[in-house]
């Protein structure tokens, strides 16, 4: 249940901006999810559910996900993660912290470990909808 | 796009009394060494402790202490296993004896990410060992961590202290509080980094000779608190 960790994050950061915004009630919040991280979206959503309080109480939330891209430094090669290739204790520990993936994941063209996760990190918070 | 992490991460750290990143100019000062005995040390009196290296690319508190075998809980985030009545916290737990090549975004995002999901209990002291330097973990630190305070670790050398000068520099700029400097593998008999580190506006928080015999401590814990080193770190302790 790492996901309720992020879960909270996203919660107070979601609080902060309708705070910020001046909403009186936030209708939508919509998150990203890096597929890099591992997070396994239904976790994520039932945490929302249970932790969501005071200005967040009626909003809905939406999840989208996108595609880990990785882009080789030393070569320019882009290619997109592939947790299959991966043992699983790798792609766990990928999960709590996805920069680990440089100590396991290489350029599959060069075979360096110095590329840059250009897409598909982590979680974002896109967007708070709410009325004043 | 706001990333979300940083907006929990106070809450995370609100259980915790004080929170001290031992911090220096220069690598192989010392800096692990004293964070790792200081933890030792303070959980022995009977405090409340958490260690938690932060040296993502060269961690190596888990080799002076012996730390082996050792898993955080997974449980609405991370809970750091239990080591020696401190909690301990490493990248180790995932990264394990690889290389981990991290530029200084990578750092920063391995370093807020643990900062927003490890979930520390109640402490009277977390103790962060710091990588050298005023670097992406130093610049994180002090923009997200409300209550940090610094104790800077140098040696006799000049070169070493060029580098506390830079960093009780950046600190005082930010505001930052700086419990003061402490002057390690001291071994011959000179009062200038005392004078300079009083000529910063800074507290000098004590001296601790060189021992050679620090090395064949390294990963046995009853050892490592056996040395005249430890016993000059107990003795600093009361004025930290």
């Amino acid at each position: 249940m790492h996901e309720w960790a992020l879960a909270e994050a996203v919660i107070s950061a979601a609080s902060g901006a309708a705070e910020k915004e001046g909403f009186r009630e936030v209708t939508e919040v919509r998150i990203r999810v890096g597929e890099l991280q591992q997070i396994e979206q239904d976790v994520l959503m039932f945490a929302l559910q249970q932790i969501k309080k005071a200005k967040l109480e009626s909003a809905e939330f939406k999840i989208e996900e996108a595609r880990a891209r990785m882009k080789c430094r030393a070569c320019g090669h882009t290619w997109i993660f592939n947790k299959k290739k991966l043992d699983e204790s790798v792609v766990e520990a990928i999960h709590f912290v996805p920069e680990v993936a440089h100590a396991y994941v290489k350029c599959p063209k060069c075979g360096s470990p110095d590329f840059e996760v250009v897409e598909g990190r982590g979680v974002w918070l896109l967007s708070v909808k709410g009325v004043k | 796009m706001v990333d979300p992490r940083t907006s929990i991460v106070n809450e995370r750290l609100k259980g915790i009394r004080r929170i001290i990143a031992v911090s220096g100019g220069k690598g192989g000062v010392g800096k692990s060494l004293f964070a790792s005995t200081f933890a030792l040390i303070l959980a022995r009196k009977g405090f409340r402790v958490g260690l938690f290296d932060l040296d993502f690319t060269s961690p190596s508190t888990h080799t002076i202490l012996g730390v082996q075998d050792l898993r955080p809980r997974e449980e609405k985030g991370i809970i750091p296993p239990q080591f020696q009545g401190f909690e301990y916290m490493s990248i180790i737990y995932y990264s394990g004896d690889h290389a981990t090549p991290l530029r200084g975004a990578d750092v920063s995002n391995a370093l807020i990410e643990l900062l927003s999901i490890v979930r520390w209990g109640k402490l009277d002291y977390l103790i962060l060992d710091m990588p050298p330097g005023i670097g992406d973990a130093t610049l994180d630190l002090i923009r997200l961590v409300e209550r940090i305070e610094f104790l800077i670790v140098t040696t006799p050398s000049q070169l070493a202290f060029e580098t506390v000068k830079r960093l009780a520099g950046l600190l005082q700029t930010m505001r930052i509080r700086v419990i003061g400097v402490v002057e390690n593998m001291k071994f011959a008999h000179s009062d200038t980094i005392r004078r300079e580190t009083k000529t910063l506006g800074l507290a000098f928080i004590g001296e601790i000779p060189f021992d050679t015999g620090i090395e064949e401590t390294i990963g046995k814990t009853d050892k490592l608190l056996d040395t005249a080193f430890a016993e000059k770190v107990k003795q600093l302790t009361l004025k930290i």
